[in-house]
């Protein structure tokens, strides 16, 4: 007895029977398909049509990027940053994010990504200065439209969709560049951000660095997709998968992802396949999770590397380049442990000064409390400030 | 209420009415105001409040998004950092839960994060509490979660008038602003003067609805009506109780809400939510901080039970109710009253 046959059902049973509405899928899948390999540049025939300009431009600032990144590990050793998520080895991913935008473009790093900032313009301390252990993020991001490192994975992500519908809306010609690592592509906000970026044809890219690990956990045990650039296609928006650590095939893809935004051909995830060399923070022990030989396998695909083999054959990588590459990051480094050396002006008021624009009664009344603890303090008999609480009558 | 609107202008208009007609006030007169969440737009949300918002303003302006709680209020935060002021509506109370993590890492904290570079003048109504007979998940008072997280104001209105002027408050304020609407009141009347309607300012100042000399009863939101009807059912017994509507459980109110229990020299909270962990503890003891010598008796909490929001069929047990309220009025140690005036 099929469903139509069934007692109570219609008598008018030829009503029912009808072939279903036509279906068509919304968007042709086929274009949206990333590459079955990462898309590489060095090491191809396609290198030839490099200019010699981007290359030197590229090298410069990933042996700055590399310096950097060696610097503030070891300012973690010296207690002057409390924590370092390292981006050595994704130097390439990094400089292109920060490379591929206009000053007009907003960007949104993850905690990771501090090096895109610097590599955008960004003073290095003022970058640094959340993983320094300050209160705030160290910087007005509309100055140069970077938004607050993030720390929840993700959850930027739909931010920066929203900052690029907004700017959108307003007629502006805004690009907006999010990064995000590979474990934070299991994240919900992930899903929603690419989500809402596709519906609303907003101007984003979404730049995944899978490095391999989210901590310890390798990407095995954060999808069975076949790759994340695929997820794209579920969203109607392309993926690209590129060789993270091909410096200019990082610079063209991106390049090209954002200027597609731009034109108002909407969103594009791309897939950068690199690896952090070193552990997840100077916190963490990667011998626990990993081998040494796997290790080296990446460090002889190292974006440095591959850039002077490049550089190297076009006769560009002269002493005197690499000296004057050398000296620029040793300049940056030392700049940044000098003034990471002098200890911030911290101001505990500050912590109240913020939270609203409007002071509540109730803050104002906790903020007294603190400045009588604090004057006290300095005056030498901290005993006096006890019994401030709780405050008299709080008016909002 | 006063208002200087004469008295032929006002006429008979829902709770519902006052805040759809504060959303379009507010949209009218700044371009910056957006609309956003799940049904908002042709169907003017499921309980309406954006009806016809998206036809007058358009599409862009009142905007049906995708059902993605966190993805609305995460894309809000951007368009807020781009300048726009976003009221994002959630379509339940309990269906603004996925979007907790955005509120409370990011809307909550940006300001602060950015000395005050980047502020977040969102608006994020939530329709909450219980008493319309809603299946599981659509009649829960999630106000605790969002008062005990820094950087919100929580907000909620109780009478025709108010949810116009605090939303209008709540919309114009550069804090984010959790805007808590109690939906057994949308379709509560009062007589309005819909012409010549007025923004609540500033957030945070508490309204006495009936004075009193008694006690004093201390709610907001869905539990006035209760309170009120209690406050008028208690003259039989012969108290004369004094209700003060808090409209604002953040900033809170400490100066309305001691000056009336020190007048009357006993209080009792009264919520929907839960006791424990809830508003009324943090109510009771502030005024037992700052009132304890002209206290009668020990602050008391009328409150839901610290159950998950009972079932339609059982709802009526939970929610704080005029014999509750008036049997927790009675244990306010009247025997021990020395004060001449006062008590049974």
């Amino acid at each position: 007895m099929t469903v139509l046959e069934q007692p109570g059902s219609s008598r008018n049973k030829s009503s029912l029977a009808g072939p279903p509405p036509a279906w068509r899928p919304r968007v042709d899948p086929a274009p949206l398909l990333p590459d079955e390999e990462p898309y590489r540049v060095l090491g191809t025939d396609a290198a030839a049509r490099l200019e010699s300009g981007l290359l030197t431009r590229l090298y410069a600032q990933l042996v700055r990027g590399r310096r950097y990144n060696a610097q503030a590990t070891a300012l973690t050793r010296q207690g002057r940053l409390a924590v370092y998520p390292s981006s050595t080895g994704q130097e390439a991913c990094e400089v292109a994010a920060a490379l591929a935008l206009e000053e007009r473009d907003w960007l949104f790093p993850s905690y990771r990504d501090t090096l895109a900032a610097v590599a955008r313009g960004l003073d290095p301390v003022q970058a640094l200065t959340l993983l320094r252990g300050d209160w705030h993020c160290g910087y007005d991001p509309h100055e140069h439209r970077i938004a607050p490192l993030c720390t929840p994975l993700a959850t930027q992500l739909p931010h920066a969709v929203g900052l690029a519908h907004a700017a959108r809306l307003k007629g502006d010609e805004v690009v907006a560049l999010a990064m995000v690592g590979d474990g934070g592509t299991s994240e919900g906000d992930f899903h929603e951000a690419l989500n809402f970026a596709a519906l609303w044809q907003a101007p984003v890219v979404f730049l995944v660095q899978n490095n391999g690990f989210a901590i310890s956990v390798p990407l095995a045990k954060q999808t069975a997709a076949p790759s994340l650039a695929h997820k794209a296609v579920g969203y109607g928006m392309p993926g690209r998968l590129v060789d993270g650590n091909d410096a200019p095939a990082m610079h063209e893809v991106l390049g090209e992802a954002v200027q597609r935004a731009r034109r108002g051909g909407g969103p594009t995830l791309v897939e950068a396949v690199t690896y952090r060399i070193e552990a997840h923070t100077n916190a963490d022990d990667a011998t626990r999770y990993r081998t040494d030989a796997e290790v080296e396998t990446w460090r002889a695909h190292d974006p440095i590397a591959l850039l002077e083999h490049e550089l190297a054959g076009r006769g560009l990588l002269t002493d005197e380049f690499v000296a004057t590459t050398r000296e620029s990051a040793e300049q940056l480094a030392a700049d940044l442990r000098e003034r990471m050396h002098a200890d911030p002006v911290l101001n505990p008021m500050d912590l109240f000064t913020h939270v609203f624009a409007e002071q509540t009664g109730q803050l104002r009344a906790q903020a007294a409390q603190l400045r009588a603890e604090l004057d006290a303090e300095a005056a030498g008999h901290p005993e006096d400030a006890a019994g401030t609480a709780p405050a008299e009558e709080a008016r909002p | 209420m006063t208002t200087t609107a004469p008295a032929t202008a006002r006429k008979p208009a829902t709770m519902a009415q006052a805040l759809t007609r504060a959303l379009r006030d507010a949209m009218a007169e700044d371009p910056a105001v957006h609309v956003m969440g799940e049904d908002v737009g042709a169907l003017g949300g499921v309980f309406r409040i954006t009806d016809g918002l998206a036809k007058e303003f358009g599409e862009d302006r009142c905007t049906d998004t995708a059902l993605a709680e966190a993805g609305i209020l995460g894309t809000a935060v951007g368009m807020a950092m781009y300048g726009l002021r976003p009221v994002v509506e959630m379509q339940f109370d309990a269906f603004a839960y996925p979007a907790f993590e955005q509120l409370v890492s990011h809307v909550a904290r940006m300001r602060n994060r950015t000395r005050g570079a980047v502020p977040m003048p969102l608006t994020i109504r939530i329709p909450y509490g219980g008493g319309i007979g809603g299946v599981e998940h659509h009649s829960d008072s999630s106000e605790a979660y969002y008062l005990a997280t820094p950087g919100l104001h929580v907000v909620t209105p109780a009478t025709v008038e108010d949810a116009y002027g605090l939303l209008r408050a709540a919309i114009a304020s550069d804090d984010p602003v959790v805007f808590l609407e109690p939906k057994r009141l949308y379709w509560s009347k009062a007589e309005w003067s819909p012409d010549a309607p007025t923004p609540v300012a500033p957030l945070g100042r508490a309204e006495i609805r009936r004075r009193g000399s008694s006690a004093t009863l201390i709610t907001y939101g869905p539990s006035l009506p209760a309170c009120m009807e209690a406050a008028e059912a208690g003259r039989a017994e012969g108290w004369d109780l004094e209700v003060v509507d808090l409209r604002s459980l953040v900033p809170f109110d400490d100066e309305t809400v001691c000056a009336s229990v020190r007048r009357t020299g006993r209080a009792v909270v009264v919520h929907e939510a839960g006791g424990f962990g809830g508003p009324g503890g943090e109510i009771a003891a502030r005024i037992t901080e700052r009132c304890f010598h002209h206290l009668e008796a020990p602050v008391l909490r009328v409150t839901g039970f610290d159950i998950p929001y009972p079932p339609p069929m059982l709802e009526r047990h939970h929610l704080p109710g005029v014999d509750r309220i008036l049997d927790t009025v009675a244990r306010l140690q009247w025997e021990s009253d020395w004060t001449e005036g006062r008590g049974a």
